[in-house]
């Protein structure tokens, strides 16, 4: 017979369920009364004819029950079970509360974690064909990835053989007339291709032609789709419209797509060609453009590297000066964009895979207890035959019942967990981050969702069948199953709390390393008085301000206003604030030392007279710049200690000159000074050789302010912007911040903050659950050994020695969690040590801390069972089975 | 008490439907036929007979109608349809095959 018509009788017989089960009640009642007449007819009084046919009949219900069995949908069971499980649980409302709670929590903090991982690692960039993109630049002894000077990008342009387009893009700012005044916005500057090779294309207007990005070219914008809502509303008619920059007319050619998202120069407001080569771009030997390129069919990675890297070979030929140690660097793109989060990501996930770990296996043991205070309803229901089978997918029905619950709840949790992880995520990094957009319950979250519940259901029934399967099931309805039983469940018990334990340790190890890496980073030594200090970068528009007597006069003007402000005690000006990056670097040349063209790689700043006094800066030798050192008279500069050591070992770098490769006269400069290190690179960066040059001496438009106050440093912020309002409306200012919260909001900084935090709570979090399952433990076992302590305490066992025996079986379970688990700790911190800092994975101090914490708190957990059992009354605990 | 000797396995079925090959009968009618024709050495459980019956019905081998017995009761009567009589064929066939299988090893065994 076919099992369609299988299936459909079977369906009419599920749907006709009452006829089906009266018509079997009325048949089985029927054979039984046929029955009964027979043995009156052999003979038995009335009365003991239906005893006997019912006696013959045997489990009408069971009997039933099997019939059931043959027609019923293996799901009707399944139902059952269900509707069963759903009984215990409600008779029980705090065991299924808690195990919800522990399981929504340890499934919501998986699920949120790996919606980041997903939108960052898993999902391909919003771009076409995204993984034929490379990041193309160069670079050099020093940074193993630098920008692309102009000069060369055009010359490796052409010669590539590898790329169907290489293009560039380059960061910029401009000053935007707005309602309010001047405001200074950040914009990139792109190849004409640039969106072409990326696959995207605007949604209004056209993209750059091919040739207009030449310089000569005619001035116009791309805007992105915020700035477009932002500043211009949204309106349709912005296509041929004009829009302002730094005072230049820039025609509106198009708005971008609102899913365009370009990380590495995320914040930009405005794309603009290319156009006329800057003064940077007018030299070789200036990096400031960024390439991207697309691998032709059939290129691989590394043939395009060796392709571009014979190219700067032979342009380090052609220009020694420029180009010599100049090679090629080749990242895909998404490397470049979530490179530097992947190692946070992916330590976070495992630690959220080892919170929901433990929360399975507290879920588990906490199951295991219930199995074992149910032993007798198991064994009755064993015996009116309930099969094996039946028993065990009773079990995993309330493990996958719980699951099920503890996943709906977790995915609330997890979606509610990733709006929060997304809003700590500070605007400046979110800019570069556009997978961030991608973060929340989909699809793919969804599914891993489902996934782990799976796997939290199959431990959880597992653990319980395992512990039936060992066990006859008849055992339980003696008397003496209990001490047995007792025995047996003590040691899965104990087995699990141990993995918790451990669990527990791997994750505290995890975040004491994290925490004090970021304790370390905030505490490193910047070289300088980091507190009391506002800055503000300004830019002032080079057509006002065009050569060196504006601008000196402006820096002084801003030093004589800012000075009188109340409680300002010093102000000083540089291109580049300190813990920043090692960048806006420049090669040196010392005079009368022997030179072969290699690249002396230093940080440059140009710094007013004030400036390094205003940072407390320490003079080692030699002076500071003074208000003299100006346009008319010969160039000077101080440099740092580490410059010193680096190019003047055991000599004295005062008096020395420098220059550039060529020692061009004008570029020759006297040491004049050396200061201690300060932190110009981020916080854990390398402490770089650096050299400040008097900005009197040069003409910079585009510096910051920093200013030393003797009162809190934010009450002077909002005057201090006024104040060079107050100088000149035309000057742009932004990014007003004290000196501490930009440290606190370096890259560096947030990512240890983000990673310390987040596995400290999930340490936190491992921490109590690891511990309550210790109490469940030692707790359960004293509850089960009640009458044996008795029994002691009768014989004449003192108070203490119970207390000794009930923490010896802690201490032993603590000591074995809490050493496998520094094990397992300084194997797994050895996988995350890119993310320390300042600490090795096996620092004595986070280990042994962790130790005692955790040592601690577990005894103190095992101290109250250990109370109750040495506090039993021996006549009562003797009198209570 | 001597104890009856079980059913062989997978021997109950066959024997419902060749029992309803004389005439539809009700479950007890079933039960008591064979025991009757066995000479009360086979006794069908009850609670292996209904569900038997039911996997019958399942497979469509005998189909099941209410009509009143002779002591004008309501009982179920199972007759056996076509397919059941062709499955009873099978049955029976794979049945002598295999006690012949048997007798052939015990034959075997006592020459030795």
């Amino acid at each position: 017979m076919n099992p369609v018509t299988r299936f459909v009788k079977k369906l009419s017989i599920l749907l006709g369920r009452k006829r089906f089960s009266s018509e079997l009640d009325e048949e089985m009642v029927f054979h039984r009364e046929q029955a009964e007449m027979e043995f009156i007819s052999g003979g038995m009084t009335p009365e003991a004819a239906r005893y006997a046919a019912m006696r013959q009949f045997g489990n009408a219900a069971r009997l039933k029950e099997r019939s059931h069995e043959v027609v019923g949908f293996s799901m009707e069971t399944v139902v059952q079970d269900l509707r069963f499980a759903l009984r215990q649980l409600r008779k029980n409302p705090g065991f299924a509360a808690t195990a919800i709670l522990i399981l929504a929590l340890g499934m919501g903090v998986s699920e949120a974690i790996f919606g980041f991982v997903d939108a960052a690692l898993l999902e391909p960039l919003p771009f076409h064909d995204p993984n034929r993109l490379m990041a193309v630049d160069e670079n050099s002894a020093m940074f193993p990835r630098s920008n692309l000077s102009r000069a060369d990008y055009e010359d490796w342009k052409r010669q590539n053989r590898s790329f169907s387009s290489l293009e560039v893009y380059g960061g910029t700012g401009y000053l935007l007339r707005t309602a309010s005044g001047l405001e200074p916005v950040p914009a990139a500057r792109v190849s004409d291709g640039f969106f072409r090779s990326l696959g995207v294309k605007p949604m209004l207007g056209r993209d750059f032609l091919p040739g207009e990005d030449l310089p000569g070219g005619r001035k116009i914008v791309l805007l992105p789709y915020g700035t477009w809502m932002k500043r211009f509303g949204g309106r349709s008619d912005v296509v041929g419209q004009s829009v302002t920059l730094s005072g230049d007319a820039y025609t509106i050619v198009g708005v971008l797509p609102r899913e365009f998202a370009f990380g590495p120069r995320g914040i930009a407001e405005f794309w603009v060609p290319l156009l006329d080569k800057n003064g940077c771009e007018q030299r070789r030997s200036c990096h400031n453009l960024d390439g991207v390129g697309r691998l032709r069919d059939g290129v691989t990675m590394q043939a395009a590297l060796a392709d571009v890297t014979g190219i700067a070979a032979e342009l380090a030929r052609q220009y020694p000066g420029s180009n010599q140690g100049q090679g090629a660097s080749l990242l895909p793109l998404s490397e470049l964009i979530v490179g530097k989060v992947r190692p946070i990501l992916l330590t976070l996930l495992g630690g959220a895979a080892l919170l929901l770990l433990i929360a399975c296996v507290n879920v588990a043991s906490l199951l295991l207890v219930r199995s074992e205070t149910r032993k007798r309803e198991i064994a009755v229901r064993g015996a009116l035959g309930a099969t094996r089978v039946r028993l065990v997918r009773q079990f995993v029905t309330e493990g996958m019942l719980l699951a099920a619950a503890g996943c709906v709840a977790g995915i609330a949790v997890a979606g509610w967990m990733m709006t929060l992880l997304k809003h700590l995520v500070p605007k400046t990094m979110a800019d570069g981050m556009p997978f961030l957009s991608g973060v929340g319950v989909n699809a793919h979250t969804g599914m891993f969702a489902a996934a782990i519940a799976l796997l939290a259901a199959l431990l959880m029934g597992a653990t319980p069948v395992v512990r039936l399967s060992f066990q006859d099931i008849r055992d339980g309805l003696g008397d003496g199953g209990r001490a047995s039983a007792g025995r047996f469940w003590r040691r899965i018990g104990a087995n699990l709390v141990v993995v918790e334990l451990a669990v527990a340790v791997v994750l505290l190890v995890g975040a004491g390393l994290l925490g004090k890496s970021f304790y370390l980073l905030l505490h490193v030594e910047n070289g300088f008085d980091t507190t009391h200090l506002a800055t503000v970068q300004v830019m002032a528009p080079d057509k006002i301000y065009s050569d060196n007597a504006k601008t000196t006069a402006l820096y002084r003007q801003i030093k004589r206003r800012l000075l009188a402000l109340p409680g300002v005690q010093a102000v000083g000006l540089t291109t580049d604030l300190p813990v920043q990056c090692n960048c806006d670097t420049d090669w040196i040349r010392i005079v009368g030392k022997p030179f072969h063209g290699e690249h002396n790689e230093v940080d440059e700043r140009d710094v007013t007279p004030d400036y390094l006094p205003a940072l407390k800066a320490r003079l080692l030798r030699g002076r500071m710049l003074t208000e003299d050192d100006n346009a008319s008279k010969p160039q000077v500069i101080v440099i740092n200690e580490a410059l010193a050591r680096k190019y003047f070992p055991g000599e004295d770098p005062i008096g020395q000159k420098v220059g550039n490769g060529e020692l061009d006269p004008k570029s020759v400069r006297e040491i004049v000074g050396v200061v201690a290190n300060v932190r110009e690179g981020g916080l854990d960066d390398e402490l770089w050789p650096a050299e400040y040059e008097a900005m009197f001496q040069g003409s910079d438009n585009y510096f910051a302010v920093a200013v030393r106050t003797a009162q809190d440093e934010k009450t002077v912020m909002p005057l201090m912007v006024k104040t060079l309002h107050e100088i000149d409306a035309n000057l742009g200012t932004f990014g007003e911040i004290t000196m501490t919260d930009q440290i606190e909001g370096t890259q560096a900084a947030l990512l240890h903050r983000f990673s310390s935090w987040l596995v400290g709570g999930f340490a936190a979090l491992a921490l109590v659950l690891g511990v309550v399952g210790l109490y469940g433990v030692v707790a359960y076992s004293v509850s089960q050994r009640t009458r044996e302590i008795g029994v002691r305490m009768a014989m004449g066992a003192q108070r203490s020695s119970v207390y000794k025996m009930v923490m010896r079986e802690a201490g032993w379970l603590t000591t074995v969690g809490v050493g496998i688990g520094l094990v397992c700790a300084v194997g797994v911190s050895l996988l995350m040590r890119k993310l320390l800092f300042g600490v090795e994975a096996w620092d004595v101090s986070t280990l042994a801390a962790v130790a005692v914490a955790l040592g601690g708190a577990a005894l103190a957990a095992s101290f109250l069972p250990a109370r109750r059992a040495a506090s039993v009354n021996p006549s009562d605990a003797l009198r209570a089975e | 008490m001597a104890k009856k000797p079980d059913l062989l396995p997978g021997t109950l079925d066959m024997l419902i439907l060749k029992t309803l090959t004389r005439a539809p009968l009700h479950g007890y009618g079933i039960a008591a036929s064979i025991k009757r024709m066995s000479d009360d050495v086979l006794t069908v459980e009850e609670g292996s007979l209904y569900p038997a019956l039911q996997r019958l019905l399942l497979q469509g081998w005998v189909k099941a109608e209410w009509k009143m017995t002779e002591t004008n009761r309501r009982a179920r009567y199972y007759t056996l349809t076509a397919a059941g009589r062709k499955q009873l064929g099978i049955e029976l066939s794979q049945f002598e095959q295999m006690i012949a299988a048997i007798g052939r090893v015990l034959q075997d065994a006592q020459e030795v």
